[in-house]
């Protein structure tokens, strides 16, 4: 009984959780439609979630698609069928791993980053400070970065989709003597505008998740350095989960059989 | 004209407020003293909405703040609050510029920094600093620049949670004079936390002493000198032994 007990408590957090997230949100949405609206924080907070993230998503595209055509290369050489190397790589990079690793980068980076920002600023009472100067917490910090990651991430998508299949060249090319041209006629060949799209959204929407884990998170913050540091972790483990299941989702709403 | 009608808030267990009644008029600088930890801080943030009370009201000139009128009521109002919370990601004189730079109170950007740098001035920081960030500055520093950001845009009504803790003597008399002269010449109404009794009796004129929840004791600060109720001889005097427990 005492196990059955715990495992309704456990099922009740989660559900009780998932509605405070789902109301957070619709309060977000709220405030990002009605003014006042703070382009100096859209700036700002665009800059950091998709400028400076560039690097780390486009290391990560790279090496990704430099292993892949080496993994593909090798797999399609058992049944003679290394000229799919190209092809391959652009799908995998486009449709999959150029968007769900560079939503688990941002959300190592962002989610965190956002968190412990807003967790700071929750535990120092500059939230309360900000209700005090009459500005909604909601507008001013909230809403801005929810756009901002939502814009980003795509952008950051598309980049890392480029940097990836640029990766896989580079080694199909000095590393399995793939002739340049051909190499990019493949990818070219191949590619369909819907598999680059599909990327794009899932992009938006794992922008949407960790920017909303963060702000959910840090707002929440308990208090003191602890509380920060939970809110922190919490923020990046469950955009993580939350990533990797809105990808599985999504991948079957696009390309389910 | 605030009221605060038997205002009630608990944290888990520990009963903080258990029926807070004061009242502030109009252009009248009441001072809260009272032990540390006795809910004087959480008594400014259930006035001011910031933490929901379980019982009481909280009334501005007679009508009952409802969360329609937050608003209006807030901006109103200047907070400074006891760890200053300045804004990190901002330069100090867009800090104490806050309301003027956004909102229905906005300026142009010059004009909005003149002001800050005006105010910085009143509260005895050089304008070489308005460009650094709080992070540059010291604890008493950003108290002070705090105090500049809540009466930057002039409000009706200022609360100051411990204006002068972490000051040296000169600069608390400067914002003794400082908090006393808005109160006489600009009709501010102020209510103001404090542990220093040099700042009591500079200040206030009425002075009301929190104590196990409730609001123990309240008078002028001639009455407060002449009382001879224990408890308050007791804060005053600064001795460990009486009613106050010296644990808590
Ligand atoms: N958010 C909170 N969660 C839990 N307990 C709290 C919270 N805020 C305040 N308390 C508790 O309420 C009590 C009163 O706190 P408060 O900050 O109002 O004290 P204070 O009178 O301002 O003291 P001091 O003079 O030291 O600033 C303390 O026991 C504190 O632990
Ligand atoms: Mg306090």
């Amino acid at each position: 009984m005492s196990h059955l007990a715990r495992l309704g408590a456990a099922v009740l957090s989660l559900l009780a959780g998932t509605g405070r997230v789902v109301l957070f949100l619709l309060a977000a949405a709220h405030a990002l439609v009605r003014p006042p609206f703070y382009f100096s924080e859209l700036r700002r907070a665009l800059l950091n979630i998709g400028y400076f993230s560039l690097p780390v998503v486009g290391l990560t595209a790279f090496f990704t698609g430099a292993a892949l055509a080496l993994q593909i290369y090798e797999g399609g050489a058992r049944f003679n069928v290394q000229s799919v190397v190209p092809s391959i790589v652009a799908i995998a990079i486009v449709r999959e791993l150029g968007p769900v690793l560079g939503g688990l980068m941002v959300a190592a980076r962002v989610a965190s980053s956002i968190a412990a920002e807003i967790g700071t600023m929750r535990v120092t009472e500059q939230i309360d400070a900000l209700v005090t100067l009459s500005t909604d917490p909601m507008r001013y910090l909230v809403a801005p970065r929810l756009l901002a990651a939502v814009i980003a991430v795509p952008a950051l998508v598309a980049v890392g989709d480029a940097i990836g299949i640029m990766g896989g060249w580079l080694v199909g090319t000095s590393r399995l003597g793939v002739p340049s041209a051909a190499y990019l006629q493949a990818t070219r060949d191949f590619l369909e505008a819907g598999d680059v799209l599909s990327g794009l959204v899932k992009g938006a929407v794992f922008g949407l998740i960790v920017a909303l884990m963060g702000c959910y998170h840090g707002m929440n913050s308990d208090r003191g350095a602890q509380g920060v540091g939970r809110a922190t972790t919490s923020a990046v483990v469950s955009s993580a989960i939350l990533v990797l299941a809105a990808n599985y989702l999504m991948t079957e709403v696009f390309f389910s059989p | 004209m605030i009221r605060v009608e038997g205002l009630c808030k608990a944290f888990g267990d520990t009963q903080v407020l258990d029926g807070v009644t004061l009242d502030v008029a109009t252009g009248e600088s009441c001072v809260i003293i009272g032990g540390s930890g006795t809910g004087k801080s959480v008594l400014l943030k259930c006035i001011l909405g910031l933490a929901r009370p379980d019982a009481g009201a909280v009334l501005l000139d007679g009508d009952s703040v409802t969360r329609t009128g937050r608003e209006a009521f807030l901006s109103r109002f200047g907070m400074l609050f006891q760890g200053a919370a300045l804004f990190d990601s901002l330069p100090i004189w867009e800090n104490v510029a806050f309301r003027l730079l956004r909102g229905p109170l906005r300026r142009p950007r010059a004009e909005a920094h003149e002001i800050a740098i005006e105010k910085l001035r009143r509260v005895g920081l050089s304008p070489d600093i308005a460009d650094l960030y709080p992070a540059e500055l010291s604890g008493g520093m950003q108290k002070r620049a705090g105090l500049a950001r809540a009466i930057a845009a002039d409000p009706e009504i200022i609360f100051f949670d411990e204006p002068t803790t972490g000051l040296d003597p000169i600069m608390a008399g400067v914002i003794n004079d400082l908090i006393r002269g808005i109160v006489s010449e600009m009709g501010v109404t102020a209510l103001t936390i404090t542990h220093d009794m040099g700042s009591v009796r500079a200040i206030a004129d009425r002075v009301a002493l929190l104590h196990a929840g409730t609001v123990r004791w309240q008078g002028t600060v001639a009455e407060m000198e002449a009382t001879a109720d224990p408890y308050v001889t007791q804060f005053i005097e600064g001795r460990a032994d009486g009613p106050i427990s010296a644990l808590r």
